[in-house]
């Protein structure tokens, strides 16, 4: 049984199609990322998950059980940490806690309260009111809210945003652990550098479209490769269809192999075009990114608020 | 360590510790504001008003009319004020991603709203026995209650209904004043229909409120506008009736769940 099983999902709000049409199975035990600009349709993805929001079409399950249906077996399965960065300012983190676990009908959880506070290095800060707290500390409570429950399939809608390194690293650790230990984490991030570091499979998504869903090791494959930063004036013609972005006098360009590059500078030595700088930098996710959502085909404005890494 | 079916008692402690964090403003404020109303309008009337033809001082008519309004204007803030804090800071969706049913939602913000109505209710009531000298005994307690009771689960269920609907404070705002707060101060609070001339007394059956305070009254005094079987039947009815449509408009999810 998969823990998240997603079938011909679609949802217009008004004039927008937020998800059209979306199928999406992760295994249980996935570490999977949900990736994709503003507006494509990952939140509301999430939000049909938890209940939050309807489908005009389509069903979602959380480990076989139907979120409409059998909402409230779905619901107990399943953690949500919320993008908005909302708290219950009456209340202090404990509270807030022991009324999130409360909630799902769990009225004495505090050995499971207290070893979240520590994870999440709240200990400290448990009595704080949570008007009192931080936007990272803030944050950190909605993970452990999301996790009161043990629910084995967890998501998370760009958790690590306003999170400082060092705190994001920890909280991390965290989530790899839960992942270990079994839990099912489906995670949403703009931190590309995240996803590729923890998701073994990944979705794109594109104008409420899945455009790309594979291992992240294929993703990265599919379009192996190094990318130029050069620095010149002008390329020679025969090149200029490989510029895969351009900021001034700064073409990125891509190239197969190192051989490429070889190529590249001699057409440039015999150009008569002189090379301010050069870089160098293999494929990463995020131009794999870039690329499928310039790829995708579809009829959407919508452009990644995402930049092409300084290399 | 699981209990089934528990979470709505969490909702419903919740909202208990939510109004008992700012009892000052919650309970003390209110108590003070129906206070007010009674050495005023005892002062000024108290010579010049004769209600149920002589057999009741206008102020000790005036209070349970007081109680009455308080714990029906305290029912409805509470379930309303918090539903739209909840909406507009965000934090409602606590409430939404547990598996909590449309009716452990009603019920936690019902009773939470009747706790605080009956509380404040309550405290206006003690204060006034210490504060205006007189005989106090209930003539029918159990129908004092009864009516207390059920006042305060239509409030508190227009409150979940107001606070379902209101996007914003100002439309919450609108509700109260233009229909909670006419139809409370016009249901005979402060004086009795039965001064009134024809055309507003008729009118005045047509307010649900009249019912409950006149209700409330007969448990008091034994003495009432209408006989208290007919309006405890017409109450009991509206809370029904309200009920559902609170319950439907949360099993749909409306302006909560998109």
């Amino acid at each position: 049984m998969n823990a998240v099983e997603v079938t011909g999902i679609a949802r217009r709000f008004g004039g927008v199609q937020a998800l059209a049409g979306v199928d999406l199975a992760v295994a249980r035990g996935e570490f999977f990322g949900l990736l994709g600009p503003n507006g494509a349709g990952k939140t509301t993805l999430i939000s049909i998950l938890a209940g939050l929001t309807r489908a005009d079409r389509g069903t979602a399950r959380i480990l076989g059980h139907d979120v409409v249906g059998a909402y409230r077996l779905a619901r107990r399965a399943l953690g949500v940490v919320p993008q908005e960065l909302v708290f219950d300012p009456f209340f202090s983190v404990r509270e807030t806690l022991r009324i999130q676990s409360g909630y799902f009908g769990l009225r004495h959880n505090d050995a499971w309260i207290d070893e979240l506070l520590h994870h999440l290095d709240l200990t400290h800060k448990a009595d704080a009111n949570m008007r009192s707290l931080s936007g990272g500390m803030k944050r950190r409570v909605l993970v452990g809210q999301a996790l009161v429950h043990k629910p084995p399939v967890i998501v998370l809608d760009e958790p690590t945003a306003g999170v400082d390194v060092e705190l994001r690293q920890s909280l991390w650790g965290f989530i790899r652990k839960l992942n270990r230990d079994g839990h099912t984490i489906i995670l949403t991030t703009h931190y590309l550098e995240e996803a590729e570091a923890l998701c073994g499979r990944i979705a794109m998504m594109k104008s409420g479209r899945i455009v790309a869903l594979d291992t992240t090791q294929r993703l990265l494959s599919r379009f192996a490769g190094l990318t130029a930063r050069v620095s010149a004036q002008r390329l020679p013609p025969e090149w200029t269809s490989r510029v895969r972005r351009r900021e001034g006098s700064v073409h990125y360009v891509g190239l197969e192999n190192y051989a490429e590059l070889e190529r590249l500078l001699a057409s440039m030595r015999v150009a008569g075009i002189a090379i301010d700088e050069l870089a160098l930098a293999e494929t990463d996710l995020e131009q794999v990114f870039l690329r499928i959502m310039a790829g995708s085909e579809t009829t959407d404005e919508t452009q990644p608020g995402i930049e092409v890494p300084e290399t | 360590m699981r209990v089934a079916g528990a979470g709505w008692v969490t909702l419903l402690e919740k909202e208990l510790l939510r109004f008992w964090k700012v009892s000052f403003q919650t309970i003390a404020a209110p108590v003070l504001t129906a206070l007010l109303y009674l050495l005023i309008f005892s002062h000024v009337l108290e010579s010049r008003v004769s209600v149920f033809g002589g057999q009741v001082r206008y102020t000790a008519f005036l209070v349970p009319g007081l109680v009455m309004m308080s714990v029906l204007q305290n029912a409805f803030a509470n379930a309303s004020s918090s539903l739209i804090q909840s909406k507009i800071t965000g934090n409602l969706i606590f409430v939404l991603l547990p598996p909590l049913s449309p009716l452990d939602m009603y019920a936690a913000y019902v009773i939470g709203a009747m706790v605080r109505g009956l509380v404040v209710g309550l405290g206006v009531f003690v204060v006034t026995l210490v504060l205006s000298p007189g005989p106090h005994a209930l003539a029918h307690p159990v129908w004092a209650l009864g009516f207390a009771v059920l006042g305060s689960a239509i409030l508190g269920t227009l409150g979940v209904i107001a606070g379902i609907w209101a996007d914003k404070i100002d439309q919450l705002a609108a509700f109260q004043n233009f229909l909670i707060m006419p139809l409370t101060f016009l249901s005979g609070v402060f004086y009795s229909i039965q001064t009134l001339p024809p055309f507003w007394q008729a009118l005045s059956h047509f307010n649900p409120f009249f019912y409950m305070i006149d209700g409330f009254r007969y448990g008091f005094f034994g003495l009432s506008d209408v006989a208290p079987g007919r309006s405890l039947a017409l109450v009991a009815a509206a809370a029904i009736v309200l009920a559902g449509v609170a319950l439907a408009l949360l099993a749909r999810g409306w302006k909560l769940r998109h």
